[in-house]
């Protein structure tokens, strides 16, 4: 898989932490202090009770392939990075997370376990979060 | 039903060009304007609510300020809802609801765009950072057509779809299409045809997929004063029913859409059930959009809308649920990137006996969805229930 020059997110201050633990290898997520939600995308409140007791928590990066479709074709896109899986994944804490899996399309199933890997981006503070089948 | 009183649509235009490659957008929304006045019977000065989702391809909250000034129009109130494609759908509600408040009794909506002449890569193009999602979403090149084939994905192997019940959503559309001489493809498919034809996103194939087509469309919304004085058939709004869907934290089901909640709450107003439905219009961005609309808005159980639509259930004239008798966006025209305008219209057309007369159906009460934004991720959903005057 090829990363450059796909687009970098944009980091605000509520998801600036996100990224910069990608960027150091972690994978977090938010959990609610009052409800116990443990959600995606980060947001400063609980999308459930709208707590602002939120905690950032590492997840442990493993999960299972809840959706994927691999696109054949795509503008605006480096050909050589095609064609590209996109994913969700469902981590082990919860949430359903939109992604890339770095593998041969003939090898992806919906239920099959995968695992953290992550990516470099033009921008040396942001790293993405990408899976990888485990134990791989 | 409804003791409120009622609103009716009595224009409807559809735009016959599927490619404009001479004309503005600007010229596009003002002779769908024209053209859906003049079916009503009612000039550019009887206008007084404008409802618009604007110009998609300016994405300026301003635009209905643009078209406003363009078409001269001196609206009492305005309405700029815009969700994708399903907007035109929910206008059709909130014009109900202005037009019963008072606020207005001639209302305006209308759609136009130029997609196919601009070479815009509607299902397949990588997308800007624009939103805080997209950020988690489209740095992973995840596409309109991927995040409906996770969706088409999923349905399969929770429900055991296959991609042959996909098809047969292209076919009935084909065979429709054939009859309705400004459809973009005119010629019957098999479902051979479908699942044969290239891998676009796994599992969709490039005949799953609606066109991409300039031109527009326009709606007029009279109150019962004004249709009295008109002479002309008119359609009455008999329910509608809206709600967004959104990837609710990490918990979304992508087998599950907006539909569900719009479906009820536009029966409910009608008094009315899946039933009742003599002819449905489903937006059909891809075929696995309709698969999921159907299931949700009750015509079949979930998990049953791959095995509901063998058999031709879906054809007309004959066909348990005969939809999108225009062809749909599937095989003759989704301008603008956006198909709820034309399945109101189709919606109109059947209900005044003016659709294709091949697939005219004996049509008391029809159905129009739409769906806006993308499946699997966020999305709005928008339906109305529709009533002839024979009901």
């Amino acid at each position: 898989m090829t990363w450059e020059p796909r687009p970098v997110p944009e980091v605000n201050p509520e998801t600036d932490r996100y990224w910069q633990a990608a960027a150091s290898g972690e994978l977090l997520v938010q959990e609610c202090d009052d409800c116990g939600l443990v959600y995606h995308y980060p947001r400063s409140l609980c999308p459930d009770c709208f707590s602002e007791k939120v905690e950032w928590r590492e997840a442990s990066g493993r999960g299972e392939v809840y959706s994927y479709s691999t696109a054949r074709t795509m503008s605006g896109w480096p050909e050589d990075d095609l064609p590209l899986v996109v994913a969700y994944v469902e981590l082990d804490e919860g949430p359903r997370i939109m992604t890339n899996i770095d593998a041969d399309p003939e090898d992806i199933a919906i239920g099959a376990r995968v695992e953290v890997r992550f990516v470099d981006t033009e921008d040396e503070d942001v790293s993405i979060p990408v899976f990888v089948p485990a134990n791989a | 039903m409804t003791e409120r009183e009622p609103a009716y649509i009595a224009g409807a235009f559809e735009h016959p060009t599927r490619e404009a490659p001479d004309k503005s957008t600007m010229q596009l929304h003002a002779e769908v304007a024209k053209g859906a006045l003049a079916d009503a019977g009612l000039s550019k000065d009887d206008v007084n609510g404008l409802f618009t989702a604007g110009v998609p391809e300016y994405q300026s909250g301003l635009s209905p300020l643009v078209i406003a000034d363009y078409l001269g129009v001196d609206a009492s109130y305005v309405d700029t809802t815009d969700y994708g494609g399903s907007s035109y759908i929910a206008h059709v509600g909130h014009a109900v609801s202005a037009i019963r408040d008072g606020k207005c009794d001639v209302a305006l909506i209308t759609l136009a765009g130029r997609p196919r002449s601009r070479g815009q890569a509607t299902g397949s193009g990588a997308r800007e950072i624009r939103t805080v999602q997209d950020s988690f979403e489209r740095i992973y090149g995840a596409t309109n057509i991927t995040m409906y084939g996770m969706a088409a994905q999923r349905h399969m192997h929770e429900h055991g779809t296959t991609a042959e019940q996909l098809a047969e959503i292209r076919v009935a559309a084909s065979q429709h299409a054939q009859y309705n001489d400004d459809a973009m493809f005119q010629d019957p498919v098999t479902v051979e045809d479908v699942v044969e034809s290239r891998v676009v996103a796994d599992p969709l194939h490039l005949l799953d997929c609606c066109v991409i087509s300039d031109g527009g469309g326009a709606l007029v919304l009279v109150s019962e004063d004004v249709r009295d004085d008109l002479d002309r058939e008119a359609v009455e709004v008999l329910g509608h029913g809206e709600a967004p869907s959104h990837h609710d934290a990490g918990r979304i089901d992508i087998t599950r859409t907006g539909a569900e909640s719009s479906g009820e709450r536009a029966f409910a107003e009608a008094g009315l059930g899946p039933a009742d439905i003599d002819y449905a219009s489903i937006y059909d961005s891809f075929t696995i959009t309709v698969l999921e609309a159907i299931e949700d808005l009750g015509f079949c159980e979930k998990g049953e809308g791959g095995e509901f639509v063998e058999g031709g259930t879906l054809q007309a004239p004959d066909g348990d649920l005969p939809f999108n008798t225009d062809g749909g966006g599937l095989c003759s025209n989704h301008p603008a990137n956006r198909g709820g305008m034309t399945k109101v219209i189709e919606a109109v057309r059947q209900l005044r006996g003016e659709a294709n007369p091949e697939v005219q159906v004996d049509a008391d009460v029809a159905l129009a969805h739409g769906t806006g934004g993308s499946i699997a991720t966020r999305h709005g959903a928008a339906t109305v229930v529709l009533g002839g005057e024979g009901r």
